[in-house]
């Protein structure tokens, strides 16, 4: 938490300083502000006071609200400045340095991770700031400077508001320890209800053709009835907060006029009205230190929850990303040859390596297709050349040079990426297939139509309303999965990269426009090279070179016919997906 | 491409819908209100208990401040002295110092011997002058009827005159030798009438004071002489124990008689009872409170999971039309959040809005009740305050409102770019993320500082408010105290109502808000709960068991579409004997699950008919068709819980070894070995479950289920092609012997199916076996062919 604060820049600083010294002002006059009160008081009860008496502390006491009113506005003000300017940078911290991070530091947070230390971890911190800003720093002045203006007052009194205070934080501890654990259980049980319904949800066909209704009834009554008794139980233990608190403060009230008319009897006259001024007096102020121990427990019940999102925070913070730009190599004298010299690979934690020893080639215009059952490394193989991970072992050259060599972003200008699951942006269609930037250079329309056209999408563009100014919405959840795979493709061929790489990018496809797709990319991209991941044979049937991966190692390399004869694992692939016959009409 | 297939493919997120700092307003108040009622119904004599109780309680709120004034009035009037004994004493002693009684009191006092032989020793006394003799001769002669002026001139006479003139007197009881005598009539005839001083009262013979300050008498104490000259010497002259504040700060040196009688006297045995009657009142406040949040807990929290329950009932009854046209976000939203922001609010705002109402209207009518002058002036000054308070509220809701749609477009984003990291890396796409990033972070911060800053405003103001109607209250108070028209306990009473009467503002304002919004969030789920449901069955009696079920499929002209206008199955008409296999193919989006939805009778169709055994579905209830069918889908429906829970699922009386058996056939009981506690393993989204295993695990499922129809989606996406092989190995053996329906994706299936039924933007374009269609050189022909032409 700590840590995460020494974010606050000088200026923060500054403001954070001022803030403390008008809080101690508005401390300061709200102290002074019985005072006055009870002047008034006495001035009204007296007989004969003059109205001017009570008009001029009157005005005192206004000024002295007015002046709390104006520093609290203004420290409010900068409060709300200060909390919303450092959850703003530091949020913008957290995604700088999570864009800059490479697949093995995403891979370790995980995605969803990281999304919540970005949204809501912030969200946390902003509120704790916002409001433990003043409390943090109100409530110990208030209390410290009400304790010592009523601690030589009488004893009594302060013993009992010490009792006070005492139950109070008893109270306070006492649920948190019961209630704070059951809130986690709750969370987790609003969590299964969520799936529970989700799973009702998504599976509503299957329960339907199950005739499985009541199960899944009686399945989600348990799980309701786990939840409402949970937080029934929390809500009714909280139930107990409110007036326990108010009974205190009554209590506390009642009990110093009951010790005040003791010690006032018992005084010499003399003694009397000053114990009835100090007793009213003290009444007040009592509240105060009451006030501002409520404040202080509530700063304890907010804090851990803000220290561990900060925590989770500066974990982000704090992890450097492991691939970083090259010096850089602007010209190279060959253009779309991909090479892997010898490469092995594992991820940094794990003692097994991925690939292991794969070296092949891969020249200007060439189709280099990788197959393999799941875990075999393809994927891993292929996100190689665009550095979302570096080697372990080998190298890995574009160009006759190696990736590291590159800044990241002359590398990926070099390439056409297509993921294994296709990826859209909240914005129109054109916006999504001229994504990204490739030096200056600008995607023109034409280029855009022209390759919605190659990647077989032009047809069903065409057939919506808005066409290519279509707004896709944010994971593109209002097209089909095979039209985002096409329009994922269009994106990349809208590059004009000298290095395709399709990561399994033609699965959602139906035979023919995966067909279509191809033969058309062929035609449109002679000179470039093409990397493809797949699972159909149909798909990379025709390509150069064939390289068969299992368990990491390259069991095969070659084309279809010659992989036919003399690989084993390519021959047991082929033939679970099409019959002799059709592999032989080649 | 059909509505269906589109949001079945749908990924459907959870939404950033709108959190509980959102402000949203229902369509129409009146009637949420009204079904909110209707729905609690049952809820309702614990919710009027409740309510009760929070007014009540907030009716003591108001007695309490005022029993805790009349306590400090009573301490306070351990302040005062006692004014009336006062007022008594020093009347008395005036009384006793005024001219007339001393003038009748010399009467008495004195005792002048002025018979003939006085006179003649006078005359014949060698000590006195002679001029002295005349003198007192004159005197004598000049003032024999007028004692008063006799005795005054008297003392003007020499000592020795007097002491023969004067001789000892008992008046009273009280012995006065001729000495005090003089001495009283030297005293007197020195001091001016008007300015009897302390000093020279003090200087008054003993036996005199006696008779002037006479021992007085109240409420069975004695206030001696002594004791009224030591208040006047105390009190430095008669004239200062007319002002309190001089007796105040002399009260402990006033001798102990008349202290006694005017100290402030402290009525301690009210004060007990007061103090206990207050701890009462607390102690009962306090209780009731607690009372009636304990009922609104178990009230919200009920009706919340009645609501669920009811959700989860509603889900079983709507007809699948409706998940396909309602995104799955949006009902998983009305499960929690809704209901959760109805039951929270329930419990939270509902007792304490009726409680600061209360309070509110009563401190209203408390004032008014008690002086409507003061009422209107503490109304007024706190008026000022409201408005404002009103003002804020409404923007800062704005802002509420803004920044939640702001940080919902930047968790958007960040959810975007984040998961799509390798695209935005590849493509260089960082620069233009942080750009709109920057943008939406800005746009967010605008609206988080405004909204903070205005919200925040509203305690300070409140508190000056506060601030401000008590002065007002105390000046007026004042100036009608001046003129007589109010006594001071109406001020003290209206210092204390006026915080009653604005505290609860914030709260009532507060209340509606989140009362606004459970009206918005209730009317969601009331409109949930309230969807069409699916027919109702129960007349029809037809039953068709799958034991009498041979097989047979009938579909006669056949008319369907999602929407009434939108026909996209036109007239269609296939006939399949029992044990053939029918496969379905078309391009993505073409509407292959049209047909499970016809078979399934998930959806009604328009015309024509589907004969089970010459058993039109129309005629079946659903739960009896479903019984028929063995369904496997693509989306291999897994649910949290345990392998043999899943492969069971909601058949009771399947045995462990049926779940080994079904499992060897789809060959996956080696795997399941492998597992820790095998058949207890617990499937969650852990990766020790491949997505093949997956598609194996369900479709041993279907196998326990044993039915004379199948339909089968073949899809295998995101299956490594071993498994495939296994999953394609295990989908075979399930349609042994049933009449199935197959999502065909694999050739071989395609050409050794019986029926190739070819679909096109939803409607079945082409139908027949695979030699039949590849003559026909339709659309499948082409599709078939694309895909091995090179």
């Amino acid at each position: 938490m700590f840590k995460l604060l020494k974010k606050f820049t000088k200026k923060d600083l500054l403001l954070i300083l001022f803030c403390i010294v008008l809080i101690v002002f508005q401390v300061w006059l709200d102290l002074k502000l019985p005072d006055y009160m009870s002047e008034i008081t006495v001035l009204v009860q007296t007989e004969g006071s003059k109205i001017e008496d009570i008009l001029l502390q009157g005005s005192y006491m206004l000024a002295c609200a007015g002046g709390s009113l104006f520093s609290a506005i203004i420290v409010g003000y900068l409060a709300s400045l200060i909390s919303a300017t450092f959850s703003k940078n530091i949020r913008q911290k957290i995604f700088e340095k999570v864009e800059s991070f490479s697949m093995e530091e995403i891979k370790m947070f995980s995605t969803s991770s990281l999304i919540t230390r970005t949204t809501n971890d912030i969200t946390n911190i902003q509120m704790f700031i916002s409001m433990g800003l003043q409390m943090m720093i109100k409530a110990p002045i208030t209390a410290c400077w009400a304790i010592l203006k009523i601690l030589n007052k009488s004893w009594e009194w302060s013993a009992l508001t010490g009792v006070a205070v005492l139950i109070l934080i008893g109270t306070v501890g006492l649920l948190m320890i019961t209630v704070l654990p059951k809130f986690k259980i709750v969370q987790k049980l609003i969590d299964n209800i969520n799936e529970l319904t989700r799973e009702n949800l998504t599976g509503i066909r299957v329960i339907r053709a199950f005739n499985a209704e009541k199960y899944q009834e009686e399945k989600f009554e348990k799980g309701n009835t786990q939840l409402t008794n949970t937080q029934l139980f929390n809500q009714k233990m909280m139930s107990i907060m409110s007036p326990v608190m108010y009974l205190i403060m009554n209590l506390l009230t009642l009990g110093i006029y009951f010790i005040g008319a003791n010690l006032i009897s018992k005084a010499i006259f003399a003694d009397k009205i000053s114990l009835f001024s100090d007793m009213v007096v003290f009444s007040s102020y009592a509240m105060q230190v009451i006030m501002s121990f409520l404040m202080l427990a509530m700063i304890f019940i907010m804090y851990p929850r803000a220290a561990v999102s900060a925590e989770r925070m500066n974990e982000v913070i704090d992890t450097e990303p492991k691939i970083v730009d090259g010096k850089g190599q602007k010209n190279t004298k060959t253009k779309g040859k991909v090479e892997f010299k010898n490469v092995s690979f594992k991820y940094p934690d794990s003692d097994e390596y991925i690939l292991k020893d794969i070296s092949f080639t891969a020249n200007m215009g060439e189709t280099i297709a990788f197959i393999g059952s799941t875990g075999s490394g393809k994927s891993t193989l292929i996100n190689l050349v665009p550095r979302f991970y570096d080697v372990t072992e080998g190298e890995v050259l574009i160009d006759d040079v190696n990736v590291k060599d590159y800044t990241l972003e002359q590398l990926h200008n070099k390439l056409g990426y297509v993921p294994q699951k296709a990826v859209m942006f909240n914005g129109s269609i054109k916006a999504n297939v001229s994504y990204g930037r490739k030096g200056n250079e600008k995607i023109t329309d034409k280029k855009i139509k022209e390759a919605i056209k190659v990647a077989q999408a032009e047809e069903f563009v065409l057939k919506i309303p808005d066409q290519y100014e279509h707004n896709i919405a944010q994971g593109g959840t209002n097209v089909s999965g095979g039209q985002k795979q096409r329009l994922a493709i269009a994106r990349a061929i809208a590059r004009d990269p000298e290095i395709y790489i399709f990561d399994d990018s033609f699965s959602a496809l139906d035979y023919k426009t995966d067909y279509l797709l191809r033969t058309k990319l062929k035609e449109y991209t002679k000179n470039a090279t093409s990397l493809i991941v797949a699972q159909r044979i149909g798909t990379i049937m025709n390509a150069d070179k064939i390289i068969v991966l299992e368990d990491g190692n390259c069991v095969g390399m070659g084309t279809h016919k010659e992989l036919l004869k003399n690989c084993d694992v390519y021959k047991e692939i082929s033939y679970s997906q099409l019959s002799k016959e059709e592999l032989e009409h080649e | 491409m059909s509505n269906a297939e589109n949001k079945t493919a749908s990924n459907s997120r959870h939404r950033h819908g709108p959190g509980p700092g959102a402000f949203e307003k229902p369509k129409d108040l009146k009637i949420a209100v009204k079904k909110m009622i209707q729905y609690l119904q049952h809820f309702i004599p614990l919710i009027i208990i409740a309510l009760v109780l929070a007014s009540l309680s907030s009716v003591f709120s108001i007695i309490g401040p005022n029993k805790l004034s009349d306590l400090t009035d009573k301490i306070s009037a351990g302040l005062i002295i006692n004014e009336k004994n006062l007022k008594l004493i020093s009347e008395n002693i005036t009384d006793n110092l005024k001219e007339e009684n001393l003038q009748e009191l010399s009467q008495h006092i004195f005792n002048l011997q002025l018979d003939a032989e006085k006179m003649r020793e006078i005359q014949l006394s060698s000590e006195i002058a002679l001029e002295e003799k005349i003198k007192f001769r004159e005197i004598i002669s000049a003032t024999r009827n007028n004692s008063q002026e006799l005795i005054q001139k008297i003392s003007s006479l020499s000592p020795s005159t007097k002491n023969i003139i004067f001789a000892d007197k008992t008046y009273q009881d009280v012995l006065i030798t001729a000495e005090d005598q003089i001495k009283y009539l030297d005293l007197i005839s020195t001091m001016d009438s008007e300015n009897k001083s302390t000093e020279m009262i003090e200087k008054i013979p003993a036996s005199i004071k006696k008779i002037i300050l006479p021992t007085y008498k109240i409420n069975n104490k004695e206030i001696t002489t002594e004791d009224k000259v030591k208040f006047l010497s105390t009190m430095s002259g008669a004239k200062d124990f007319k002002n309190p504040t001089k007796i105040y700060k002399k009260l402990d040196k006033l001798p102990n008689s008349i202290k006694e009688l005017i100290e402030p006297n402290m009525d301690f045995k009210y004060i007990k009872n007061l103090s206990l009657f207050l701890l009462i009142l607390y102690l009962i406040s306090a209780l009731f409170n607690f009372i009636q949040s304990f009922i609104m807990a178990t009230v919200a929290n009920n009706f919340a999971k009645e609501l669920r329950q009811k959700i989860s009932i509603k889900l079983n009854k709507l007809p699948l039309k409706y998940f396909d046209q309602n995104s799955y976000g949006d009902i998983l939203s009305r499960v929690t959040n809704d209901v959760d922001t109805i039951g929270i609010s329930m419990y939270q705002s509902l007792g304490s809005l009726v409680g600061a109402t209360t309070l509110f209207v009563g401190s209203i009518i408390m004032m008014f009740a008690t002086n409507w002058i003061m009422a209107i002036t503490a109304i007024l000054s706190s008026l000022l305050g409201f408005v404002l308070m009103f003002i804020i509220l409404g923007k800062s809701q704005k802002y509420f409102t803004a920044r939640q749609v702001e940080l919902g477009k930047l968790n958007g984003h960040i959810e975007e770019i984040y998961s799509s990291h390798n695209v935005v890396k590849a493509y260089n796409g960082e620069k233009e993320a942080s750009e709109i990033f920057d943008q939406l972070n800005d746009n967010v911060y605008e609206c988080n500082r405004k909204s903070q800053f205005l919200s925040g405003l509203m305690q300070p103001i409140m508190a000056f408010i506060g601030n401000f109607s008590y002065l007002a209250v105390c000046i007026v108070g004042a100036l009608l105290v001046m003129n007589n028209n109010i006594t001071f306990g109406v001020i003290v009473a209206f210092m204390i109502y006026v915080r009653l009467f604005t505290n609860p503002l914030s709260q009532i304002a507060q209340g509606m808000t989140q009362l606004q919004t459970t009206a918005a969030a209730s009317e969601r789920v009331f409109e949930f709960l309230e969807e069409e449901e699916m027919e109702d069955e129960s007349a029809l009696t037809k039953v068709l068991t799958n034991q009498e079920a041979k097989g047979n499929i009938e579909f006669s002209h056949v008319k369907f579409g999602y929407n009434e206008d939108k026909v996209v199955i036109k007239d269609f008409n296939c006939k399949v004997k029992k044990g053939q296999k029918v496969a379905i193919v078309g391009p993505t989006g073409a509407g292959k699950t049209t047909m499970v939805n016809l078979l399934m009778k998930f959806y009604n169709i328009n015309s024509g008919d589907i004969k089970i055994d010459g058993i039109s579905i129309k005629e079946l209830t659903r739960e009896n068709i479903h019984q028929l069918f063995v369904m496997v889908l693509q989306d291999t429906w897994l649910f949290n819980g345990t392998i043999r829970d899943n492969i069971k699922y909601n058949k009771e009386s399947v045995t462990d070894e049926e779940i080994w058996n079904a499992l060897e056939t789809v060959g996956v009981d080696h795997f399941v070995k492998t597992l820790p506690n095998d058949l207890d393993f617990e499937l969650s989204d852990n990766e020790a479950v491949s997505a093949g295993q997956k598609q194996l695990l369900t479709i041993a499922r279907g196998m326990i289920e044993n039915a004379p129809f199948l339909i089968l989606d073949e899809a295998t996406s995101s299956v490594d092609t071993r498994t495939e092989e296994l999953v394609q190995k295990a989908m075979d053996k399930l349609t042994e012997g049933k009449t199935s329906f197959i999502i065909a994706h694999r050739l071989s299936t395609i050409k050794n199916a019986d029926i190739i039924l070819v679909m096109k933007d939803g409607n079945i374009i082409e139908q027949g076996n695979h030699n039949e269609l590849i003559k026909k050189k339709g659309f499948y022909a082409d599709l078939y062919n694309s895909q091995f032409e090179s």
